[in-house]
């Protein structure tokens, strides 16, 4: 039952990572996926409360089961929405996104992707903004307004989190109730390695802040789902708007993740060519490779 | 895969693969390409990577000129694969050496033809040296080049006259690790096939054939379909062959590490009044009234990348040094186009030019610089050219063109005879704004009116004669346009230089402490000490040799400044200007 893990970086295996949103699943069924190359199954009861294992022939995917009576459980939580196990030994709770538990918000998994790319080029591009006039064309940004303007980058005292700040950047439409576009402020924070949540201006409220969060669930090291939580304060819109909204983004982003080259990122600084714009990408792969981070990764030569 | 096949050339495409404003995607060896013709029909042969986040170049969009990245529209160009531009920071010039890795390339018997490793030149075929070839399909195959070779020994094929009956002879010709050459051969009727493997990677390749004989019409279609069905058939026995043994490994591709210095954001290109390249003049001719056009070509290799708004020095004959921008458009590398206007008032430079120096002679110049860059933020963009102040103002104002961005090109001149580059300026259609003729107080008026609106995110570049400078400069002034809005390239000083003073220049990072003696630049006595620093006018206009100022106060007497800067007194241009404190510290 034991059987060595085929994740041998233990920074990775001693994660939690989301699997599945509990909107998608029906209680008393058997799921399967695969994280860090192992097959799970899993299942929840009628009270929502998640059991998970290693797949097993004794129970195939779209099987009726009684979760309380599987053995040989893995370690399961809930948060935000979704199903997170580990593999491992939890070495750390999960990250807090405070925002999640506010009142009168929107939370809903936008939805849940593969790319076929490793975990960390998916944090990467969803922390650059320099892209959104030629990924994004004409709704995150638009030609010839492509400055990515100088912003803030830190590592949180306890070396738990890369936060960028003061991040602008110019949207063709600012708010649902502009026509005009202009400088969108962001935040981001990268509080697990392959998880990331931003904040922006809502297009509701320019005094409040969406939240959108990123759980990359590492099928292996090239290949993952990408579960995407939304945090909004939009009440105006309906779940299907605003997951087509997001549908239509990640669209656009796949293809491009599709086609970088090499598919894991790399950790040596002379693999590629940093600008300024990229203080957060630079500053992400420093703490990785500060965390001994390998699964997805190709490690600096040492 | 033997040992030759990375220093052979191979065929990686069709050459019909490679329409105008396409990218093929090729691959050799395990190597991918981005495959890309100019307009100007240069094929580009490219790692199929950008070099900033490695997304396939492949994906991305050739405008003509220049490839253009999908992910963050980095912009490399033509022939010398150099970055041209990087959006997220408009106002900073790319250094040049952010250089897609290029393959070399051949077009010949209807395919592109590269070579990972070369030692020689794409040598002659002679069993495809002639006028009517027929290509056929390539057709790609999941097995090693070795067996589709082998199996390729034993094709057999009508003669393309004799179609359709019985019991042609196919025999070999000739054959190597990549390539067979084969006749088939009935009752006289005779056709030759040449089949070239390309290695894709261990386990793929693509067979590419061409007949030595040329039917028409559905004579053609039938050949072309014989040998479809019969490559086809053929593939999937050698697949069915392959199938069945454990698959090749692929070959691994081995991305170069980019240098030290673009690991981190790129700074200023590298120090010297130095002429490091050698052209050709390859024409030489007439541009407009007192205006001499000269088309440069490198000696030998590629022109290295410009941006528009760059300069050369060029070095004459005499020994001066001169500075002219580069006209050229977006992706025109193949050579750099300078416009030189005669001074009745010249020291000899323009002199020299336009009469000592002829089509065929070889001019050393300096690389291409760029203190004058052209931000591509803005929603409109005013160009307003005075005389020979068109050069650098032409070569942005055809970058915006191709980009289809809005901007007004306005020419003062003495009259239409006088603009240079008609041909250019003819590109540019409407955009194109002509003031002819018109007197000092006029051209005020004109300048003022064009100055009287401003807008946000709207930008201005002057470039002219320096009293036609110093009017826009005020007028800008009066209608609250910023320093960073319009900027004003001067082509000389023509103010009165005071280098009657001496002080002392101590600089931080060095350790140094030195005297500048009345008579001597700051610049001149740097050097005196051995130390290198960038200079290209050294007259106070172009703004190579700027320095930073950490403690002192400034005298300065540059063009190149603008007023704000000037008052911020921290930097300074040392080719002009001096101290008014004792002492300046240097941050050299």
């Amino acid at each position: 039952m034991n059987a060595k893990p085929k994740c041998s970086d233990p920074v990775i295996l001693n994660l939690w990572h989301a699997i599945v949103a509990f909107a998608e699943l029906r209680p008393n069924t058997v799921y399967e996926t695969v994280l860090l190359e192992e097959p799970v199954s899993f299942a929840i009861d009628s009270a929502q409360t998640p059991v998970a294992w290693r797949s097993q022939p004794a129970y195939r995917a779209g099987d009726t089961v009684d979760p309380a009576r599987v053995a040989d459980r893995l370690l399961t939580l809930s948060a935000y929405g979704y199903v997170w196990i580990c593999l491992g030994t939890p070495a750390a709770d999960i990250f807090p996104i405070p925002e999640y538990f506010e009142a009168k918000r929107r939370n809903l998994n936008a939805a849940t992707i593969g790319v076929h790319v490793s975990a960390p080029r998916a944090i990467e591009n969803f922390l650059d903004m320099g892209h959104f006039p030629y990924v994004h064309t004409n709704i995150l940004g638009a030609e010839p307004h492509t400055e990515v303007k100088e912003y803030e980058v830190e590592i949180t005292p306890d070396g738990n989190e890369v936060v960028a700040t003061r991040c602008r950047f110019y949207q063709p439409k600012a708010s649902a109730a502009s026509t005009e576009g202009g400088d969108i402020e962001y935040v981001y924070r990268v509080p697990h390695p392959y998880c990331s949540v931003l904040y922006k201006t809502s297009h509701v409220d320019t005094a409040r802040l969406d939240v959108i969060g990123i759980f990359i669930q590492p099928i292996d090291q090239e290949h993952i789902r990408a579960h995407m939580l939304l945090c909004l304060v939009d009440e105006d819109n309906d779940d299907v708007a605003i997951r087509r909204f997001q549908l239509t983004i990640f669209g656009q982003d796949k293809p491009i993740l599709e086609n970088q080259f090499p598919r894991r990122l790399p950790l040596d600084p002379r693999a590629e060519t940093p600008i300024r714009a990229d203080k957060s990408s630079v500053a992400y792969r420093r703490w990785l490779a500060q965390k001994g981070v390998t699964y997805g990764v190709i490690p600096a030569a040492t | 895969m033997s040992e030759n096949a990375a220093s052979r050339w191979h065929p990686i495409a069709a050459a019909h693969d490679v329409p105008y404003r396409h990218v093929f995607h090729g691959q050799l060896l395990g190597r991918e390409f981005a495959v890309w013709r100019a307009d100007d029909g240069f094929v580009n042969v490219w790692e199929n990577r950008c070099l900033h986040r490695g997304v396939r170049l492949s994906i991305g969009i050739n405008d003509g000129r220049e490839l253009k990245c999908q992910y963050h529209g980095w912009r490399y160009s033509n022939r010398s694969a150099g970055c041209t531009y990087i959006p997220a920071h408009p106002a900073d010039a790319p250094a040049r050496t952010i250089t897609i890795r290029t393959y070399p390339v051949a077009e010949r018997y209807g395919f592109i033809w590269s070579c990972l490793d070369p030692v020689t030149e794409m040598p002659d075929i002679a069993a495809l040296d002639q006028k009517d070839l027929v290509l056929l399909r390539g057709i790609s195959v999941n097995a090693p080049a070795d067996w589709v070779i082998e199996r390729l020994k034993t094709y057999q094929f009508w003669p393309t006259n004799a179609l359709g009956e019985a019991a042609a002879e196919t025999v070999v010709e000739g054959s190597d690790e990549f390539c067979v050459t084969l006749r088939s051969s009935r009752n006289g009727a005779q056709t030759r096939a040449v089949l070239l493997v390309q290695p894709v990677d261990a386990g793929r390749s693509v067979i590419r054939g061409a007949l030595d004989a040329a039917p028409a019409g559905k004579e053609r279609i039938a050949v072309l379909r014989h040998h479809n069905e019969r490559l086809s058939a053929l593939r999937d026995e050698v697949e069915r062959q392959a199938a069945a043994q454990p698959a090749p490994i692929p070959i691994e591709p081995v991305y170069q590490p980019v240098t030290p210095e673009l690991a981190a954001m790129p700074e200023r290109a590298p120090p010297g009044r130095n002429a490091a390249l050698r052209v050709v003049v390859a024409r030489k001719w007439r541009a407009g009234e007192g205006v001499a056009g000269f088309e440069l070509r490198a000696v030998d290799g590629y022109l290295p990348t410009f941006q528009p708004g760059a300069h050369i020095d060029v070095h004459l004959p005499n020994g001066q040094v001169r500075q002219y921008s580069i006209v050229n458009a977006p992706g025109e590398t193949a050579s750099y186009v300078i416009g030189v206007k005669r001074e009745p008032d010249s020291k000899g430079g323009s002199q020299c030019l336009h009469e000592a120096v002829q089509e065929g002679d070889v001019l050393a110049i300096s690389e291409p610089r760029n203190n004058f860059p052209l931000r591509r933020n803005a929603t409109r963009t005013i160009f307003i050219a005075g005389g020979i102040g068109i050069t650098p103002l032409l070569a942005m104002a055809l970058a915006l063109h191709h980009s289809r961005f809005a901007y007004e090109l306005h020419y003062f001149s003495r009259s239409r005879d006088h603009f240079a580059f008609p041909e250019r300026l003819g590109v540019l259609g409407d955009n194109l704004k002509p003031h002819v003729n018109l007197s000092p107080e006029t051209t005020e008026a004109r300048i003022r009116e064009l100055l009287a609106v401003r807008r946000p995110r709207m930008q201005v570049y002057v470039c002219g004669p320096g009293p036609m400078l110093d009017v826009a400069r005020r007028i800008a002034a009066e209608h609250g346009w910023s320093d960073s809005e319009v900027r004003f390239e001067y082509f000389r000083n023509t103010r009165k230089l005071d280098d009657s003073t001496g002080f002392e220049v101590a600089l931080s990072r060095s350790c140094i402490t030195l005297a500048v003696s009345p008579g001597q630049s700051i610049l001149a006595a740097l050097r005196e000490r051995g130390i290198a620093i960038p200079s290209s006018c050294e007259q106070g206009a172009c703004g190579t040799c700027i320095a930073t100022v950490l403690e002192g106060e400034p005298d300065h007497q540059d063009v190149y400044l603008n007023d704000a800067e000037k008052r911020g007194g921290s930097r300074i241009i040392t080719c002009v200007s001096r101290a008014k404190s004792a002492r300046l510290i240097l941050d050299l």
